[in-house]
Order: C-alpha cells, then sequence, then structure tokens
C-alpha cells in the first residue's frame, strides 16, 4: 500500500480552474498506488456463477480481455439502451452547459476533470456516437465521438470506480442527469466481462451465501448482540434481551450487519434495542435477512436484487405485520425506489401502523417498511419517549445528511426532529454543504477499501471542510449520520482532515438520552465515556 | 492556433460555409424555388420526423425503477413539513415540478460555483449561467412567436401585443426588439463561457460550438434585414403565407439574398435539432430523475422486463447452518422448510 500523504500536501496539487494541455481524449488514467482499487479475485466470481478475466490487476500492462469483448461490450450498451430509458435519454440530451462540473467531491478534491460528472458521462457517450451513430463516425472528435478501444476499458475501470453514485451532479443539472444511473449501468456493463472489485465483490459473496456482508453466521451474531447486552447491562443496570428469529413477532427489524460487530455503528445499535425495549415494541431481528445494506447494489441490479429477496422470504416466514430498516444510505435507497418493483406486492403484510401511537405510516402503505427514523420521529412527536437531552450535553453535534437518504429518498427533518429533541447541542454545516446538497463521504458505493486510501480521502475532503468549519468555530465534536458507510468511513476521514471530531448514529444519540423504566443512574453514555458533570464519578 | 479553440474555429468554418451556399445558389444561380420552397419543406419534414422518431425512440425504453432525485422533504408523517415541488408526491406536483424545471430552469438557479483558497472550499452563488440561459430560451420563444404574424392570418391578437411590449423602448428606428438584443446577449455569454471558462471550454466539442454560432448568424440576419436591408414586408408575408398553407410561390419581388440566407440557416437548424443536443428541449420532459413522483412506497412501480433472480432460500440456508444453530440454542424451522418443499 502507498503512504497517503499529509493533509496539508494532499490537494496542494488541485487547481479547480485549470485543465490539462491535452485533449481530454488523449489523456489516459494511470493506475497508481491509492488511487485505484483491485481487481476482483476469480474464485469469488466463480462461486457466483459470473463471468471473470482470471488473475489480474488494473496496473497490467495488457488486461486479460477475452477475444469477443467488443462485440460483448457493444451487444451489452445496445441492450440497456433498450432497458432503460434513463440511460438511453441522459446519454442524448446533455448540452455540456458545465453546471455540474464543480459540484462532484471527487472533483473538488483530485481536480481531475474526468471526475467532472460532463466528463465521466462522456466517457460512454463518446463510445455510442463513435460506434453507433452515422454522424458521430463521420466527424469523430469534433462530435465528441471515439471507437472503443482496450483503453477505453481501463478508463471505465478507474472513473466509474470513481464514483460513488452519490447524485449531487443530478440535483443541479438542468435535464436531471443522474451520473449514478450512469455509473450504475456502466459497473453492470464492465461485469458482462467479469471486470469487478475485489472489495465490492466479496461482501456480495458473504451476503448471497451466509446472509451478510461480513460474513457473520448466525451463532456469531447472536454472540455479538449478547456481548452488546453486557456493555448496556454495565452501563444502565438493565438485562434486555433481542428477539432473534422471532416467530409471529409484529415488526421484522433490518438494519445494515456492521451495526452488529464493528465501532461506531455497534452504538447505534444499542440505541435501537433501549428504544424498542423503552416502548416495549413486539419485534424480531433475523440472522438469515441479516444485512440491509446491498453490496449486490455496487455491482449489478441483478446482484442487488439477488442479494435482499431474503427480507422479504424472512417476513413471510417469521409472519411479522411489516418492517422497519435500520440506518443506512445506500440501503434506503434500494429499499425505497428498488424494493417494491422487484418484490411487491407485499400482500402478506399489513399497512405499517405505529403500535405505541396508533399512527399509520400512509406513505408506507404499499411497500411497507418505515425508516426508523420516521418510526422514532412519530414517538417523540406523540410524548411517548421519557428523554434527557442533557445526557447528550458533552456533545457538540452536526448532522451530515447521506447522499442516498437525501437525493433518493428525501428523508431531512425526521432524523433532524430527533436529534433536536435528544440533544442540546446541535449545530448544521453551511447551507451548501446539507441536505440536497450535501457532501458525500467519499468513500460510498463499495469504494471504502484501504488500498483506496488516497481518492477517499480526496473525495471526502468536502464534507469534512465543512465539518472542520463547524468544529473550528462551534466547538462540534460529534458528526451525526444514518447510514452505516458513513459509520464505517467517516471516522477515519475525521482522524485525517478534522481530528477531535466522532461519528455517531443518531440512534445512539437516542440510546443515550432514553430514561429507561428501572435503569440505574447513568455515569457514561453507551461509548464509556463520561457525562458532562459525571466525570468524578467515572 | 491553440488547440483549445480549434473546435470554435471548425464550428466557425461549417458556419460561413452555410451562408455562402444560399449566396452562391440564389444570388449567382438564382435557385430561388430550390432555396425558397424546397430546402424549407425538407427541413420542416427533417424536424419534424426526426423529433417524432426521437420521442418514440426513448418511449420504446421503459422507465425500469422509479428514481426520481429527490431535493426536498418527503412525504410521510403529515406534521413534517413536505416540499411539494422538490420531492413532489403526485401527479399534480410532479407537473409543478416539470413546470419550473421547463419554464424556469429551477435546477440550474441552484447552480453554485466552488473555490479553492488554500485548504478551504468556498462555495458562491453563480446565476449567471441560469441568466444567460433565461435570455437566450426566452428570447428564442418571443421571436418564434413574434414570427407567426408572417405565418398567420389575421395576425393573433397576442402577437400584436407581444411586439409592442417587445419593441416598447424603441431603440432604434426601425424598432430594434427587446428580444433581439436579449438573446444576442445571452447567446454571446454562453460563447464566451464556452471559449474561456476552463472547465466548459474543456468538455466543449465543435458540435457545442455549432448551434451557438448558428443562431447567432440567424439572429443577425434577422436584425440587419430588419433595421438595414429592410426587404419587401409584403412580399415576404405573402411568401410566408402561402408557404405555411402548402400553396407555394416564389415571390415575385426581389427579397434580397440576406432573406435567402437567413432561411437556409434556418432550415439548417431545423434539420440539424434531431439528431444533436438540441433535442433537449424534448428530452427533459422525459427525465425520470424529474417527472417521476417521490411515491415509491405508496405506489409500487412495475417494471416491464422484471425477471426472477435465485437467491438463498431459507430452507437452503438453515441447512448451511442447522449444527451452529442448533448448538446456540436458536430455533430450527421444519415447518418452513417442508412449506417450501411443497411450493416447489
Amino acid at each position: 500500500m502507498s503512504k497517503l500523504p499529509k493533509p496539508e500536501d494532499l490537494i496542494k496539487d488541485v487547481n479547480l480552474h485549470k485543465m490539462p494541455a491535452q485533449p481530454w481524449m488523449d489523456v489516459k488514467p494511470e493506475f497508481k498506488a491509492g488511487r485505484y482499487l483491485y481487481a476482483v479475485e476469480p474464485q469469488v466470481m466463480e462461486d457466483l456463477g459470473k463471468p471473470h478475466l482470471g488473475k489480474w490487476q488494473p496496473y497490467d500492462e495488457k488486461w486479460p480481455l477475452p477475444e469477443d469483448w467488443k462485440e460483448r461490450i457493444l451487444k451489452a450498451i445496445r441492450d440497456r439502451m433498450e432497458r432503460f430509458r434513463s440511460f438511453k435519454l441522459f446519454m442524448d440530451i446533455c448540452v455540456r452547459c458545465g453546471a455540474c462540473a464543480d459540484k462532484c467531491h471527487y472533483f473538488l478534491g483530485s481536480g481531475d476533470p474526468k471526475n467532472m460528472p460532463v466528463l465521466r458521462a462522456e466517457l460512454i457517450r463518446s463510445i455510442i456516437k463513435g460506434e453507433f451513430s452515422f454522424f458521430g463516425k463521420l466527424f469523430g472528435r469534433l462530435a465528441g465521438a471515439r471507437p472503443l478501444t482496450e483503453e477505453v476499458i481501463k478508463e471505465w475501470y478507474y472513473y466509474f470506480y470513481q464514483c460513488t453514485e452519490c447524485r449531487r451532479c443530478s440535483v443541479f443539472c438542468p435535464y436531471g442527469i443522474d451520473t449514478a444511473e450512469v455509473t450504475i449501468i456502466m459497473r453492470e456493463i464492465l461485469h458482462e466481462l467479469g471486470i469487478a472489485l475485489d472489495w465490492a465483490m466479496k461482501p456480495v459473496r458473504f451476503s448471497h451465501f451466509i446472509g451478510n456482508h461480513i460474513g457473520l453466521q448466525p451463532h456469531t451474531i447472536k454472540e455479538n448482540i449478547e456481548f452488546l447486552l453486557g456493555d448496556i447491562a454495565e452501563i444502565t443496570g438493565l438485562n434486555i434481551e433481542v428477539p432473534i428469529n422471532k416467530k409471529g413477532a409484529e415488526v421484522l427489524f433490518v438494519t445494515p450487519s456492521a451495526d452488529f460487530f464493528a465501532e461506531p455503528g455497534i452504538y447505534t445499535f444499542m440505541g435501537y434495542v433501549l428504544l424498542f425495549h423503552h416502548i416495549g415494541l413486539d419485534y424480531t431481528i433475523s440472522t438469515y435477512a441479516s444485512e440491509g445494506g446491498n453490496f449486490g447494489f455496487f455491482n449489478t441490479l441483478e446482484l442487488a436484487k439477488k442479494l435482499h429477496g431474503k427480507i422479504y422470504e424472512e417476513a413471510k416466514r417469521l409472519k411479522v405485520k411489516w418492517i422497519i430498516g435500520g440506518e443506512c444510505g445506500h440501503m434506503w435507497r434500494v429499499w425505497h425506489q428498488y424494493h417494491n418493483t422487484w418484490f411487491g406486492p407485499f400482500d402478506y403484510l399489513e399497512v405499517p401502523k405505529s403500535p405505541i401511537t396508533g399512527t399509520v405510516f400512509d406513505h408506507a402503505r404499499d411497500h411497507k417498511a418505515v425508516h426508523i427514523c420516521e418510526f422514532t420521529a412519530d414517538l417523540i412527536a406523540h410524548g411517548k419517549l421519557n428523554i434527557d437531552p442533557s445526557r447528550n450535553d458533552h456533545l457538540v453535534i452536526t448532522f451530515h445528511d447521506s447522499c442516498n437518504t437525501s437525493r433518493g429518498m428525501g428523508i431531512f427533518e425526521e432524523p433532524r426532529f430527533i436529534i433536536k429533541n435528544v440533544c442540546n447541542n446541535f449545530v448544521e454545516m453551511p447551507e451548501n454543504t446539507i441536505r440536497e446538497k450535501t457532501f458525500c463521504c467519499g468513500s460510498g458505493s463499495g469504494l471504502n477499501a484501504d488500498e483506496y486510501m488516497e481518492m477517499r480521502m480526496r473525495g471526502g475532503f468536502p464534507r469534512a471542510n465543512a465539518v472542520e468549519f463547524v468544529h473550528k468555530n462551534y466547538g462540534v465534536n460529534t458528526l451525526s449520520c444514518i447510514c452505516a458507510i458513513d459509520r464505517a468511513v467517516l471516522p477515519t476521514l475525521m482522524k485525517y482532515w478534522v481530528p477531535g471530531v466522532e461519528v455517531a448514529g443518531v440512534h445512539e444519540l437516542v440510546g443515550n438520552a432514553l430514561i429507561m423504566e428501572g435503569e440505574k443512574k447513568r455515569t457514561t453514555d453507551l461509548r464509556y465515556r463520561p457525562l458532562k458533570g459525571m466525570e468524578e464519578e467515572v | 492556433m491553440n488547440s483549445r479553440y480549434n473546435d470554435f474555429f471548425f464550428s466557425l468554418l461549417i458556419i460561413a460555409a452555410l451562408i455562402l451556399i444560399p449566396m452562391i445558389g440564389v444570388g449567382v444561380l438564382g435557385l430561388k424555388f430550390l432555396f425558397g420552397v424546397i430546402i424549407p419543406y425538407g427541413a420542416l419534414a427533417v424536424f419534424i420526423i426526426g423529433l417524432i422518431y426521437r420521442m418514440v425512440n426513448w418511449a420504446r425504453s421503459p422507465q425500469p425503477f422509479k428514481i426520481p432525485t429527490t431535493c426536498g422533504q418527503q412525504k410521510s408523517l403529515p406534521w413534517i413539513k413536505r416540499s411539494r415541488l422538490e420531492s413532489p408526491a403526485s401527479t399534480f406536483e410532479v407537473g409543478l415540478r416539470m413546470f419550473f424545471e421547463v419554464f424556469l430552469f429551477r435546477s440550474l438557479f441552484r447552480n453554485l460555483r466552488a473555490d479553492l483558497e488554500g485548504k478551504k472550499l468556498i462555495y458562491g452563488s453563480a446565476k449567471f449561467l441560469w441568466l444567460g440561459a433565461m435570455l437566450f430560451h426566452l428570447g428564442f420563444l418571443i421571436i418564434i412567436l413574434r414570427h407567426l404574424r408572417f405565418f398567420v392570418y389575421p395576425v393573433p391578437e397576442f402577437v400584436n401585443i407581444l411586439e409592442k411590449v417587445d419593441g416598447f423602448f424603441q431603440i432604434s428606428f426601425p424598432t430594434l426588439y427587446l428580444s433581439d438584443l436579449l438573446i444576442l446577449l445571452g447567446l454571446s455569454f454562453l460563447l464566451l463561457r464556452r471559449l474561456f471558462d476552463a472547465k466548459v471550454n474543456y468538455i466543449s466539442y465543435a458540435s457545442d460550438y455549432f448551434p451557438l454560432l448558428l443562431i447567432i448568424s440567424i439572429v443577425i440576419t434577422g436584425i440587419l434585414m430588419r433595421v438595414i436591408i429592410k426587404p419587401d414586408i409584403f412580399a415576404i408575408k405573402h411568401y410566408a403565407i402561402k408557404l405555411a398553407t402548402f400553396k407555394p410561390i416564389i415571390p415575385e419581388a426581389p427579397l434580397g439574398v440576406l432573406f435567402y440566407v437567413h432561411l437556409f440557416l434556418v432550415s439548417s437548424l431545423a434539420m440539424y435539432f434531431p439528431f444533436s443536443k438540441l433535442v433537449h428541449m424534448i428530452g427533459v420532459f422525459f427525465s425520470p430523475t424529474r417527472n417521476m413522483a417521490n411515491d415509491n412506497r405508496m405506489k409500487r412501480h412495475v417494471n416491464p422486463w422484471d425477471y426472477p433472480v435465485k437467491y438463498t432460500t431459507y430452507a437452503e440456508w438453515q441447512e448451511k447452518f442447522r449444527d451452529v444453530m442448533e448448538e446456540a440454542g436458536m430455533p430450527i424451522d421444519e415447518e418452513w422448510v417442508k412449506e417450501a418443499q411443497k411450493q416447489t
């Protein structure tokens, strides 16, 4: 692995207003350590019955492409244009106005023009013109057309895995051209040759065969949860149980598996558990459908569908009435915008209704899945939670809108409402960096591999920069979020750019603030950090 | 010559050729019928058939998933203020969103510019792109409506009113319309931006300069005709109405080569339109991130080519982990396995 430059050196050479002397079609990507991701191990693809290129790495001079690679790619492009109006249209209507140019976090952190969303799309648009269009072939570069070569495949691999499908560009595009859609389809097309990321595919294998992306077996999940319950007992004095695979429960709760085992997600999980106990919810988690996150989505839509089928078989088997989904970004993009189409209609489930407040979640009447923040906000609004916000007084909190829940779902107010009710110190980051204009963590969509650290720190730079602003001006020490990838990668990003800021799920803050019946006097938060005024007692 | 401007100069060359063609064709060879009747009709046919082809082509591909870009609060709990425009939950609200997108370029209005100052990212307002685009598109619309007076008899009242308003400032005599100036302002801004903004210059092809230059040439020839050369308006109107009613004639009064140049450039634009990025005019209506409602969990969207995907069933999964689950005292579900076997 390469050595990561120091923060003060990393973006020294970035100039957003200076472009290379050579036209972009003549610039080839360099596979420098820290800036590209490793290719998938052939065994992973074998296990899943997918094509692969054998053993190779992106920096190889000659990629072992199959003989008919070109026909296969062209066929795949035509196929996607027939099946996706989005793709066909987005290829046709861009006017290269450049409104998207400086909206991409990877562009802002690298200055690489091919990270301008318009050029990222041109990487394929130019091929469609050059291979399928009469005028494209006639005028060539003057019309933005070029032929498909092996070099283009390398370029695609480099840049379509340098997009986190965050959709920020799509907010600013006058035609709503969504680079995430282009990237999703381009990754599918690369998959047809077996070109994929190791980091994005191994979790698919685990999720498919074992049930969650890290490969936790059922008994391990149980043990992990028991371990966390031990911590809860120590902190609150309460012995709480978490129902696992319980038949006939009212609600199936599905969350990204990282919440079972990885810091700081485990604290979020403790928050969920405390909340459900507090209100006496009849719920269960599942060790079969133990992954809410969907690594398939980072590869192909077919793989995404393959992984989440489990959730609905499990809902049927356990005979639950409806589903609550935990805090996660891509998970909710997939749940909100794809599940109903893939797995519906859900006749065997009921329209979600909160057993505590009686609220019918009418907006989820057809899909029958409710976001945990919608559920909790409703509880707070009805005064059903006993909360002591001063238990979060040792924290000054800001909120990072996750790309997918923001621009692929529109959940902005619910988490803010919760935070404002369970904390006393909440500060917003600058307005051009939050809500629908929020910046990606820089590591989303399966790019959070260690070997990619330099690009991750560059891509996360705009987000970190906004955090730094509120850290310096308002003493913010906690970056809250509702995304498991955020919880996995933002701590690294903060350590690099803004030391002194920790990352927390929203329900961790809820867990801190909940006054549980029969609990002992709390002296620490869920991370064993002393509460404000309790420093002596710990 | 700096290669950054090659595509621009190439487009300029094409424009020069397009101006020369009618100058020779009409001015030297006298092919009035060709340039006055055949080419305009041909261009109109290409324009209409081409656009229909594009629309049918887009419509033929289904939109498999409901993927609106949500730029505002979703409709969820009743007490949460939601954004009807940015996260529309009904067809009516989608209509509103589309109206603002198509007529007021709402997304473009959001535009920001990012600057890196040392280690700080600064975001500033950047509404000039929106303004330039508005001036250009709105100006274009007004000019087209004004041209109705040539093709329709009697002239609709709204066209008269539009003309009066447009000519209100009496910038010169004969009146130079405000829309003419504003469209030139908008087009020049867009062109200069393409030439001198490093990022936009880097992403520009000849096919980006060409339509700008073509429309600029059309506007300039139009203004020249009106203000300087002043051809016989009655003759043009007579000719235009005949053309519009499919009883084409060749105007007898001499209209001047400039008129034919103007007409030929417009014809070129019409023919170029369906095969270029200019189809964004129609395409924007098809954009799934804007024209779909954010009601995914309320209403199911059906994907016509959806197909079943094999996944690990509970039965397969339980079989794999039966031992460790039994050892950990976790329940085994034989009932479901039997039920599942029966189904298959």
